[in-house]
């Protein structure tokens, strides 16, 4: 019973914030933070029982939501290996940010309203985690949306910020249409949403290879959305103007990554299905994984890089399910959601201290912020897959799995895509704290509130890799123990693929710290020589610009404008005032013969009667 | 409360309400608001006991009434309720009841024949619900249109003479179209059995024979598809609601649309078995014209009642699909849908009354940032448009995935074409929020206030709630709408015959 408290405590703390305590700020963050430490503190004993005992029996509880003759919804839960490993990445990371938020959205006016948001997104992702079916995971996939349409939108008088949020919604909305058709396809094929239902009919093979392709597909099409994959990415960086602790939070370390989670659950099917359906997930993590670095090169916004570098691992993640190792996939998503949540709190400390995105106005500052430089620095290390840092074995087993996999394409562009991770990070990493003073004013460290969550993520995203060296038993792998992951899954270490990413990332910082450091590559005469596709960078590729003025504005928005046509003057003005006015005007001119006088009358009649005499006469 | 007639007790308030109205002095608003406030709750107090009293498990019509009216014709005031009628009892008694508290400001002049007309309305809505009778029937659909005439024309706004006259004329059309099919049903099972009647459940158990029914199906189907509205018959309804005050508008949308739908269920499917398995296929195609054409439309209007007018004929077309799909998925997705969307639309246009109040205008770039001033309004505003996008824990999401999902098994480019368009209503109504609500405040409307006090928010309050109870456990209506369906569905053959 004490599980559904992970559901019930966040959701009632957003309510109560919402109804009762909105006035007072202080009270409002308490119950935030005490619902998601109570959570913590609920998965913590259950995660360290299945760290000891990796193979205890998943525990499943539900109770009837909707039940008619033929459907049968259930709420329920779901804890396995997988499951609990997201709940605790979730609350551990959700905890810190929270904690992080007090100081960081101190004076806001909004305070209440955010940490309300907060709970309602921790209530949403939990829900996610905790899901045994697929409408339930359903059900919370647009909860968190929702949460994540709100906090996107928290500077709601910003016409950026409400744009975003829209942006973010609609776009996830596309990917959940696949989504709802996908679930339609497995329950209309099994007749059931229960995962472990459909895994044991997927087993027996009672589904038919076309029927598991589709339903892979579509399924897979609400992890694009979510998780940001081309050709939807293009809502997550612009998701970042909403407050950083939630670019942190749902838009880096936990909600994005709910779309490889999704995989990782329904990978049963992924890797029953015939292998185009892994082939495309591959292809698309792929080419998300290298578009977005090549993309992170351009910006200047730090949160923005950032937004880059995250959309860029997930690309990584979701390429992982798709050379046949969801372990992998996982493994990167816990790794990321540490490092990836510290560069981005860290970010939040110094925009914090300047006042401003661009780091072209900011430089020198590691001697003012020495907290937040050392653990930023950790974390890009991580982050780009330095040894022995988290990223280094997350990054290493999805390389060897895409080597074993045999696809030289895939494992090319991973290997790619680590070298200009290595480039922009350097970049970032350079021209943010050290070189020449550009910034106005004294930043200066921020409180502890705000310090104390960076250093202990700075731990975590250091060391939390060690947990996955391939020759450890039981390491990560066999604690996850995913079913299905049979071709890819038996890669182990491999030196090969160790050496030369190690070598691509190294070649990657020399040439970022020749750039933006010493200067011997001049960067301004690298963008007069590359402008055309530097401009292409800036302009992201101009897919955006794709959306808006030819699917939107061409398509989209002209079949409204001609429904509308149709339905105005066609419908309404032709066919049913048209019908009227004639009508209306027929009643008119008889009235003209109605006169009241008698000559008129008399008229009429004689005429009538000559007439009909006439034609007899004739006949 | 055995013996009780619950049922005329419900149809009786708002009659009784309004003869006592007539003699009020219509200077006292006060005493009116207080007559119209005791003469609503009484029904809805008596449809929650409905809700909860109705003995699932036995299930058919219950808390019957049926006394002769004309004997020699074999009309009968018969009333008895399943659990469909159930669901539409309780939500009209909701949506009259915070009409009448969305009224109190909204309503200036005349005031005492508004409450009168409104009344009335709702009493023969209540009637259409839980007649059993198919002359009844038809006289409470009349005592509900009727008065929707003068309420547009008095009360209405910008193009309100154009607009009344449109309406009832349409809705007049309808109902000759239905009387046509009752009427041949009447004088053919009659002939066939010798005893005339036009009791639904003796007239339920003859068997006609299948071509009949399906000539006959087609009238039904058109008069009770008028007031659905089914394309292309529908542009009645946005301009209907362009045009009415608050409260109508609420009904309009809220409940009398439903008439229609619910109209095919009882009437159509219910007697005329065959007549809906070979018609059902073809309203499948036809509810896609509202559904995508409706749709769309909305998404290119830019006055809100009209794109809210539009999206309701878009969402009766996902309860068209429901009930063609046959099965109980679908159906009582179906019927949970007109449940939420009556009280969905109802938010909506109590919301887009209040601002209107305000600003006097529903025209949405014309209005700018009014989050800041109406908090609560925005919020409340909030919740109806994700309600309507489908979001989960609302109630509409409950029944539009019981649509999708058992519509997907003979109807799957209807149901690719419904999820579709579920991003195009999420589209304008999110565009709706941020063009009205988000973004820098306009100096044009520093005076505008919030919806403040009890009578202001309350209504606001009761519609959010009930979406909400709803959305997190529909099986309070499910479980009892399924017991409505279960005898309906039993009598209709498995497999459409092509």
């Amino acid at each position: 019973m004490y599980i559904w408290a992970l559901l019930i405590l966040p959701l009632f703390s957003a309510v109560l914030i919402t109804l009762v305590t909105r006035r007072h700020k202080d009270l409002s963050s308490y119950i935030s933070i005490g619902a998601v430490l109570a959570c913590f503190f609920i998965v913590l004993p259950i995660f360290l029982r299945f760290v000891g005992a990796p193979h205890t029996e998943h525990l499943e509880g539900s109770f009837r939501w909707i039940g008619v003759p033929g459907m049968l919804v259930e709420i329920g839960y779901l804890i396995d290996p997988l499951s609990v490993l997201m709940l605790f990445i979730v609350t551990f990371v959700g905890t810190l940010i929270h904690i992080y938020s007090r100081g960081y959205m101190h004076d806001d006016p909004g305070y209440s309203r955010f940490f309300a948001c907060l709970s309602l997104f921790i209530f949403s992702m939990l829900g996610i985690v905790l899901a045994n079916n697929l409408i339930m995971i359903y059900i919370f996939w647009e909860l968190v949306g929702l949460s994540s349409y709100l906090l996107i939108g928290f500077y709601f008088e910003k016409p950026a910020a409400s744009d975003a949020a829209k942006k973010a919604f609609l776009v996830n909305r596309i990917g959940d249409f696949g989504f709802a058709l996908g679930i339609c396809v497995i329950f209309y094929a099994s007749g059931t949403f229960n995962f472990l239902e459909i895994a044991h009919q997927v087993h027996a093979g009672h589904l038919s290879p076309n029927t598991m392709l589709l339903g892979s597909l579509l399924l897979f099409c609400g992890a694009v959305g979510k998780s940001a994959q081309f050709p939807l990415h293009v809502w997550l960086p612009d998701a970042m103007e909403g407050p950083t602790p939630v670019s942190a939070l749902i838009h880096a370390a936990t909600m994005v990554a709910a779309g490889v989670y999704m995989l990782a659950r329904i990978s049963f099917l992924l890797y029953a299905a015939p292998p185009a359906a892994t082939t495309v997930i591959a292809y698309t993590g792929a080419i998300t994984a290298l578009g977005a670095a090549l993309l992170a090169l351009g910006q200047s916004d730090i949160k923005r890089v950032i937004a880059f570098s995250t959309l860029s691992s997930l690309g990584y993640m979701v390429m992982s399910v798709g050379v046949g190792s969801a372990t992998a996939g996982m493994f990167y998503l816990m790794t990321h959601a540490f490092f990836k949540a510290l560069l981005f709190l860290c970010a939040g400390s110094v925009i914090h201290a300047c006042h401003t995105n661009d780091i072209w106005h900011m430089g020198a500052l590691s001697p003012k912020l020495k907290i937040t430089a050392t653990t930023f620095i950790l974390g890009s290390l991580a982050m780009m897959g330095v040894f022995p840092f988290s990223g280094f074995w997350s990054k290493d087993e999805i390389l060897s799995a895409a080597f074993a996999n045999g696809d030289m394409v895939l494992y090319g562009a991973g290997v790619l895509t680590a070298f200009i991770t290595g480039i922009f990070m350097t970049k970032l990493i350079l021209v943010t704290f050290f070189g020449k003073k550009r910034y106005h004013g004294s930043p200066h460290e921020s409180p502890p509130s705000m310090t104390i969550p960076l250093i202990i993520l700075a731990v975590f995203a250091v060391f939390v890799g060690l947990v996955g060296i391939p020759s450890l038993h039981p390491n990560f792998g066999s604690f996850l123990g995913l079913h299905g992951a049979e071709h890819g899954a038996e890669h182990g270490f491999n030196m090969t693929v160790a050496i030369s990413s190690t070598i691509v990332v190294f070649a990657g910082i020399i040439i970022g710290f020749l750039t933006y450091y010493t200067g011997t590559i001049d960067p301004d005469k690298m963008y007069k020589r590359f402008r055309g596709p530097y401009r292409l960078l800036e302009n992201r590729f101009y897919i955006d610009h794709f959306y808006d003025n030819f699917i939107v504005a061409k398509i989209y928005n002209q079949v409204a404008r001609i429904s509308t046509f149709i339905e105005v003057n066609i419908i309404i003005h032709f066919c049913i005032n048209g019908p009227a006015y004639l009508i209306r005007h027929a009643g008119l001119f008889l009235r003209s013969t109605i006169t009241g006088g008698v000559q008129h009358y008399t008229f009429f009649m004689v005429t009538g009667v000559v007439v009909l005499i006439i034609v007899y006469a004739l006949t | 409360m055995e013996g009780f007639p619950i049922i005329s007790a419900i149809i009786l308030a708002p009659l009784i309400a309004v003869i006592i109205l007539i003699f009020v002095n219509d200077k006292d608003h006060g005493l009116i608001h207080g007559i119209a406030v005791v003469a609503t709750s009484i029904p809805l107090a008596l449809s929650l006991y409905l809700l909860f009293a109705y003995d699932m498990a036995k299930g058919g019509y219950q808390f019957e009434e049926n006394i002769p009216w004309v004997k020699s014709m074999g009309i009968n005031y018969h009333v008895g309720v399943d659990g469909i009628s159930i669901a539409m009892v309780l939500l009209t008694s909701i949506v009259i009841f915070t009409a009448v508290f969305v009224s109190w400001k909204g309503i200036t002049h005349r005031v005492k024949e508004h409450y009168i007309f409104l009344l009335l309305l709702v009493a023969g809505v209540f009637g259409v619900f839980t007649s059993l009778d198919l002359l009844c029937f038809y006289f409470f659909y009349e005592l509900a249109v009727i008065p929707m005439y003068p309420l547009i024309g008095i009360w209405g706004s910008a193009n309100r003479e154009y607009a009344t006259m449109k309406l009832t004329l349409y809705l007049s059309l309808g109902a000759v179209f239905a009387m046509l099919g009752i009427l041949s049903i009447y004088f053919v099972a009659g002939a066939q059995t010798g005893h005339y009647t036009f009791d639904m459940v003796q007239l339920s158990q003859v068997t006609l024979a299948r071509g009949y029914q399906i000539k006959v199906f087609l009238p039904l189907l058109i008069g009770f598809g008028v007031l659905v509205p089914l394309a292309p018959f529908h542009s009645w309804s946005p301009i209907g609601h362009a045009a009415a005050p608050s409260a109508v508008s609420m009904l309009h949308a809220g409940v009398l649309m439903k008439i229609g739908a619910y109209g095919i269920l009882r009437v159509g499917m219910g007697l005329l078995p065959e007549g809906a398995a070979f018609w059902m296929p073809v309203v499948a195609i036809l509810c896609l014209i509202n559904i995508f054409y409706g749709g769309m439309v909305a998404m290119a209007r830019k006055d809100m009642k009209f794109m809210v007018g539009y999206s309701s004929s878009s969402h009766m077309g996902y309860v068209l699909l429901g009930f063609a799909t046959l099965n109980h998925i679908g159906v009582n997705g179906a019927v949970l849908l007109m449940f939420a969307h009556g009280i969905m639309t109802a938010l909506a246009f109590s919301l887009i009354g209040f601002i209107y109040d305000q600003t006097h205008t529903r025209m949405m770039y014309d209005l700018r940032g009014l989050a800041g001033k109406l908090p609560f309004v925005a919020i409340a505003f909030a919740v109806m448009a994700f309600a309507s996008s489908g979001l989960p824990g609302l109630a509409n999401f409950v029944a539009e995935v019981m649509i999708f999902v058992g519509a997907f098994k003979d109807y799957p480019v209807q149901v690719v074409i419904s999820v579709f368009m579920i991003i195009v209503t999420a589209t304008y109504m999110l565009r709706a929020i941020k063009s009205v609500f988000f973004c820098e405040a306009m100096e044009r409307w520093e005076g505008i206030k919030d919806a403040n006090g009890f009578v202001e928010k309350f209504p606001f309050i009761i519609l959010i709630a009930v979406l909400f109870i709803v959305g997190f456990y529909p099986s309070i209506l499910l479980d009892i709408i399924n017991s409505g369906v279960d005898t309906l569905l039993a009598r209709i053959p498995v497999l459409p015959p092509s």
